[in-house]
């Protein structure tokens, strides 16, 4: 009864239990309606999610963890989190499902939650729209409704504020991952653009009482002077990085995009195939038909001409929202330096 | 080129009243086939959660033998003889994510409990002792007897290895604002995992209106040749922050003002004006020290003043004007680019599904 099924194929049968038990009874979103309107997070779990990164994630690797909490109306909580290992030896398949549990059975015992409500991951300068994280929220949020995945970007935050996103697959997402069905018609279908495939949770930072208290005692011990890196003028590099990646990704697309079109044209020119065949086909027919032979057999249309392999459509569409994230960062950056050229501007100004 | 990541569910039909432990995503990208069907049921201890028996802490371990000097009664124990001094010099480095570890596994102690205690992990090095990370450990205390479930902390240390292989057991905590005769023997029973074990407390029950926090190693004392006893030396506390550590420290502590103490992440120029706003009050401080101060004065203090109204650099105003008009021009352009891309695929959208 307390078995695990693998398979990519049986998520079906069991997941509708999980969900039904992970749910609790406590409102399941309704049909369409996300479960989760805002999530909760506490003080501690953003320090240990920084550190983490801090501590082991260096360069361009991506660190990620486990989130713990629990789910209150329709706020999800998150009141702990522990970190992942890294991939780094052969043998972490093993590894990592047995570390999860014995963490999760440990942690039990001090009383800590845990139960799982998502998981969380860092990022380089945004670019987090993977095919990865895509399956890894898949099978969170289709074993818990309301996982989030946490996506801290440690440069922007060395950059002067903290940057952290939650953010869950929209309904009509899962629809089509449970389906398996990338062709372009299922997407048309279900009519999902680029823009629906993630949507944002607001999040708030809550602090008990007591961590107050240690705060003001951090405040009052600590007395180091805020770096004010937020105001700093000399951020040039990060928008190049920013703008080099978008530069990668729109390759990307216009390779996807070029994938496509000779994909339609071979469609179209195999159908226009078909039909000159066909009328070929009645014309000989009806010929043999006045000359009073029998008509030649049917034959089947399909095995003469295969049709073309049309190309997954789900790559595009990642690349597309990969493409959205970068120029919203962009855009949000340009933003905040124009708001401080002004202000150098005005200095200035009043120096003179 | 990635395959979907396997899911695993471990359905909740448990019979226990435990809120079924949620099942396991592995949220890995890289395949993992998991094949041992780990029995979810086990866990079915927590029914009594005192239990500082670890035997069921998981299924087939031996029951944690550090237990079994736990009936010791006198108070006045002789103090093992503890090795060397004390490595890396006075000074004990925390990382805030510690203390707020430590108040989280306070507020959720067990019932009954006095106090939480655990173990800290961390690195040495020639000058100090910083601690960057920590886990709470079950343990029981009553009257006469202590007990500490060694095992546990052993299964934490190793599974805490796996994330960050550098990190060694530095000592341990406890709160609450005294030493007891039990922390002795508890410190004992950390020098046998770490070579000069430090003690640290982080008073709780806020006495004095404070939460004062302290660090503590051991010493001998006593007439040489006789009963030795232990004595506690405090040691100084610094803490140390990573960069990102510190803006995240004071965001959390924004939440010291709001009513409800909640707060949200605030939008891009938000943050500027934020920033400036933080500028603008040391700012007035620093005006304010000035005008008060007006003969007599601190030298160094003038110094610096001097340096702070000299760092806005003098600027022929139409160079300026063209750097400002130049950089002006580059956001700009950037912003109208960004756009134009979202146009763009927005375009491509709405051609691919006609």
């Amino acid at each position: 009864m307390a078995s695990r099924k693998e398979g990519t194929g049986s998520t079906a049968t069991s997941s509708s239990s999980t969900a039904g038990a992970a749910g609790k009874g406590k409102g399941k979103g309704g049909s369409g309606d996300s479960a989760v309107k805002q999530v909760q997070i506490d003080g501690l779990v953003v320090l240990k999610i920084i550190k983490h990164y801090q501590e082991e994630g260096q360069g361009t690797e991506v660190v990620q963890g486990v989130l713990l909490g629990l789910v209150v109306e329709d706020r999800l909580e998150i009141t702990n989190c522990f970190p992942f290992p890294q991939h780094t030896e052969d043998d972490a398949d093993f590894d990592e499902v047995q570390y999860q549990m014995e963490m999760m059975r440990s942690l039990r015992h001090v009383n800590i939650d845990h139960l799982h409500v998502g998981w969380y991951q860092s990022t380089y300068y945004g670019s987090f729209v993977t095919r990865a994280l895509l399956d890894s929220q898949f099978s969170y949020q289709h074993a818990i409704e309301e996982s989030v995945v946490l996506i801290y970007d440690p440069i922007k935050t060395a950059q002067g504020s903290l940057s952290l996103k939650a953010y869950r697959l929209t309904p009509k997402l899962m629809e089509v991952c449970k389906e398996k069905d990338f062709s372009p018609e299922a997407l048309k279908k279900a009519n999902i653009t680029f823009e629906y495939m993630f949507e944002e949770v607001p999040i708030v930072i809550k602090n008990s009482h007591l961590i107050n208290v240690l705060m003001w005692e951090l405040e009052k011990k600590s007395a180091v002077a805020d770096k004010h890196e937020l105001l700093s003028l000399a951020s040039s590099n990060h928008l190049g990085k920013n703008l080099q990646l978008l530069m990668d990704r729109v390759d990307e697309m216009s390779q996807d995009i070029v994938k496509y079109n000779t994909y339609m044209r071979n469609t179209s020119k195999q159908q226009q195939q078909k039909h000159q065949y066909q009328q070929r086909r009645q014309q000989e027919n009806m010929q043999r038909q006045s000359r009073g032979e029998p008509p030649l057999p049917e034959e089947d249309l399909s095995k003469l001409f295969k049709p073309p392999q049309p190309p997954a459509r789900m790559d595009s569409l990642l690349i597309a929202g990969q493409i959205n994230t970068y120029c919203q960062n962009i855009k949000e950056f340009t933003a905040q330096n124009l708001g401080k050229l002004f202000m150098a501007q005005a200095l200035q100004e009043y120096n003179n | 080129m990635a395959t979907p990541a396997v899911p695993v569910s471990a359905p909740p039909a448990t019979p226990t009243p435990v809120p079924a432990a949620a099942p396991a995503s592995v949220p890995a990208p890289t395949p993992a086939p998991a094949a041992a069907p780990v029995p979810a049921a086990a866990p079915a201890s927590s029914s009594d959660p005192a239990a500082a028996a670890a035997a069921t802490a998981a299924p087939g371990q031996t029951p944690a033998s550090a237990q079994a000097p736990a009936q010791t009664p006198a108070p006045a124990l002789p103090g093992p003889a503890l090795p060397g001094p004390f490595p890396g010099g006075r000074v004990v480095r925390l990382h805030p994510v510690i203390l707020a570890s430590i108040v989280d596994s306070y507020e959720r102690r067990n019932e009954g409990a006095a106090r939480v205690i655990g173990t800290l992990l961390g690195t040495v090095d020639k000058h100090s002792v910083e601690v960057t990370n920590c886990f709470s450990v079950p343990h029981n205390e009553s009257e006469d007897e202590v007990a500490v479930d060694m095992e546990f902390a052993k299964n934490m240390y190793e599974l805490h290895k796996k994330v960050s292989p550098n990190e060694l057991i530095l000592g341990w905590y406890a709160t609450g604002h005294d030493i007891t005769e039990h922390s002795v023997l508890i410190h004992e029973y950390y020098s046998r995992e770490a070579p000069n074990p430090i003690h640290l407390t982080v008073d709780t029950s806020l006495q004095n209106g404070r939460m004062s926090i302290k660090a503590y190693v051991s010493t001998l004392m006593g007439v040489p040749g006789r009963t030795m006893g232990v004595m506690f030396t405090p040691l100084t506390v610094k803490y140390a922050y990573y960069d990102t550590e510190r803006i995240g420290v004071d965001l959390i502590m924004k939440t010291c003002f709001s009513p409800n103490r909640v707060i949200g992440l605030s939008s891009d120029l938000q943050q500027v004006g934020g920033a400036s706003a933080r500028i603008q009050d040391a700012l007035s401080t620093v005006l304010q020290y000035a005008e008060d101060v007006l003969v007599s004065a601190d030298n160094t203090v003038g110094r610096f003043l001097m340096s702070l109204v000299n760092q806005v650099p003098k600027i022929v105003p139409d160079d300026f004007e063209t750097m400002l008009n130049s950089n002006i021009n580059d956001l700009l352009m950037v912003t109208y680019l960004a756009n134009l891309t979202q146009s763009q695929i927005a375009l491509n959208e709405k051609l691919v599904n006609l």
